[in-house]
């Protein structure tokens, strides 16, 4: 789906830094007042994107519209529209000066009267939590809290188009959500547009109207959250959405929009079940989410359609969750709780019901993987 | 021995006693370098900015050539000034040659390429990040180049000293195109090497002192500000 009418735009954006190609041939407009995520692995482009918008990079072919309007590869029009935005880079870079003249660097080289700076600067230092800190060496506080003076200096001046690399790369986890709040409040209240680079998949989906997955120079897949995270478009989406298992299968049976797939390292007539419109004969992919798996003892067989005996082949703690490898004739991988995983004695070994819906399938075809 | 001793003993007396010679003459010495040093540096800070944020060809080349007239002799430089302002020479007429004018210009031509060169140097020491931060949040050419001077202060305020202490203590120029001059173009480095042909080595000495005393300061300046 387009965006009806794009406050910034690229097309056909194609660059390479020496001899490396960085983007390839890139379409991407963002509406007004629309937040997007665009999420990547690291040298995906991510930041390349995000300069050639900011322009501070004239792309190799390809063209930036701002607002509808070409922007030009050269001439004072480059700064005027560049004021329109503002880009907080990944490493945040405060200035060797006071907290304060950090904040007001941006609108000072606007041209503001005095007075409306002073009260503007004022009110986003409180806005960030930073109001005592006016009168500090911008350079000696903590990476969160230049973090937050970096944002404050581009939200004070109330950009159009806000751009944001990694924002929370590097910070712990109470600044991360500082960081969050406080974009997510910009987003609403000020209705500004954002495009957010991040690899953060979960940040994405809390922040962001739409996201956009970058790989290897190209975007991949848009669309909301959902979309992205039920139906990755291939398996290196899938793979980088945090979908685990992405089986491989042939459709063998289609009833009424009901797909059996069969599956297995030795094609034993291992049946998943899945909600798919793809023919018989079909190569295709079964992906199903780690966390869409339940495990139940093998006492209690269960009724529903993908019902797996396996066999425990390795269990990790991720914090709260434990992290379940298991054998049922392929490779299944199910995120549960600390504690079921306590309660069904989880360890190498132990043989249980692994179960998933056939809704928790996603099914994509084999051969447009690239 | 002892006449060195004796000489000692009465330079000090000079420098203690606020002699009016000798501060009359550490006085001018103080306002013809800080003069030169001043009117270099309007050239230099922004030509500096000029040089290197703008990318042309040949930048390198002229980095290279700037950062070689560092070495410049001062004779050389007073023969230039020289033959310049005399009565035969291109801007004869203006009839500098010989006062305090003619000095500060030679003293410029001595130091702008020192503060030239470290200008630039001290440009880019900022880092490219800081610099890019800058042109997102909407700096024009102007104001990049300010921001970043201000970025690198201590390193343009080191390169300042430098070519102040550079002008201080120069003899070539001074002598050759300000004429040692009594009460006029007379500086400290003239007038110890005026002394020092007499045979007044008191007053030699408690110049040569007092030179030094200034070498001590502005290094114990420098070194402050570089460990910042």
């Amino acid at each position: 789906m387009k965006p009806l009418s794009p406050i910034i735009e690229v097309a056909g954006l194609s660059h390479s830094y020496v001899d490396k190609e960085i983007l390839k041939g890139l379409h991407l407009g963002v509406a007004r007042g629309e937040v997007f995520a665009l999420i990547g692995p690291t040298g995906a482009g991510k930041t390349t994107l995000l300069r050639i918008m900011d322009l501070l990079e004239i792309p190799g072919s390809g063209e930036v519209y701002f607002d509808g309007q070409r922007v030009p590869r050269s001439g004072k029009q480059r700064l005027a529209i560049r004021r329109r935005m503002s880009f907080v880079h990944q490493k945040p870079q405060v200035f060797n000066s006071s907290v304060y003249d950090n904040v007001a660097c941006g609108l000072n080289w606007r041209g503001e009267d005095r007075n409306k700076i002073a009260a503007k600067v004022d009110c986003i230092l409180e806005t960030v939590g930073l109001k005592g800190y006016k009168n500090r060496n911008a350079r000696t506080l903590s990476g969160g809290e230049a973090q937050r003076v970096a944002l404050a200096r581009s939200l004070v001046l109330q950009p159009e188009v806000l751009l944001l690399d990694e924002p929370t790369a590097n910070l712990d986890p109470v600044s991360t959500a500082k960081i969050e709040e406080l974009l997510s409040t910009a987003a609403r209240q000020r209705n500004t547009t954002m495009i957010i680079a991040t690899h953060d998949m979960s940040q994405g989906q809390q922040l962001a109207d739409r996201i956009g997955v970058l790989l290897d120079g190209r975007l991949v897949q848009t669309g909301n959250a959902g979309d992205i995270f039920r139906s990755p478009q291939n398996a290196d989406v899938a793979h980088f959405v945090g979908v685990e298992n992405i089986i491989e299968g042939v459709v063998i049976a289609n009833n009424e929009g009901i797909a059996t797939v069969s599956v297995g390292d030795d094609h034993h007539g291992i049946g998943i079940q899945a909600v798919s419109g793809y023919p018989v004969g079909e190569e295709v992919y079964a992906c199903v989410r780690p966390e869409d798996v339940t495990l139940t003892p093998m006492l209690h067989p269960s009724s529903a359609r993908n019902s797996f005996q396996a066999r425990v082949t390795r269990v990790t703690t991720l914090g709260p969750l434990s992290r379940v490898e298991m054998h049922c004739g392929f490779r299944l991988i199910a995120l549960v709780t600390r504690i079921s995983a306590e309660e069904l004695s989880l360890q190498v070994g132990t043989e249980v019901h692994a179960t998933f819906k056939a809704t928790g399938v996603h099914i994509m075809e084999r051969r447009i993987r690239q | 021995m002892t006449k060195l001793w004796h000489g000692l003993a009465q330079a000090l007396e000079l420098i203690v006693s606020f002699d009016p010679e000798v501060m009359e003459i550490t006085a001018r010495t103080l306002g013809i370098a800080g003069t030169s040093c001043l009117l270099a540096s309007l050239i230099s800070l922004p030509l500096g900015s000029l040089i290197h944020f703008r990318r042309f060809r040949g930048k390198r080349v002229l980095v290279n050539v700037i950062q070689t007239l560092f070495s410049v002799p001062t004779v050389v430089i007073g023969l230039f000034v020289f033959v310049l302002f005399s009565r035969a020479g291109p801007l004869g007429d203006l009839g500098i040659l010989f006062t305090p004018a003619a000095m500060v210009i030679g003293q410029m031509i001595l130091i702008t390429p020192i503060l030239l060169g470290l200008t630039i140097s001290a440009l880019s020491g900022v880092s490219n990040d800081v610099v890019e931060t800058a042109i997102s949040l909407g700096a024009s050419g102007q104001q990049l180049a300010l921001l970043t001077l201000r970025e690198a202060r201590y390193a343009v305020v080191a390169a300042l000293i430098l070519g102040f202490g550079r002008a201080i203590s120069e003899l070539g120029i001074a002598m050759m195109v300000g004429g040692n001059i009594r009460g006029f173009t007379r500086v400290m480095t003239t007038a110890i090497s005026l002394a020092t042909t007499k045979g007044e080595l008191e007053l030699a000495l408690a110049l040569g002192m007092l030179l030094l005393l200034l070498a001590l300061v502005i290094n114990i300046v420098l070194n402050r500000l570089q460990q910042r």
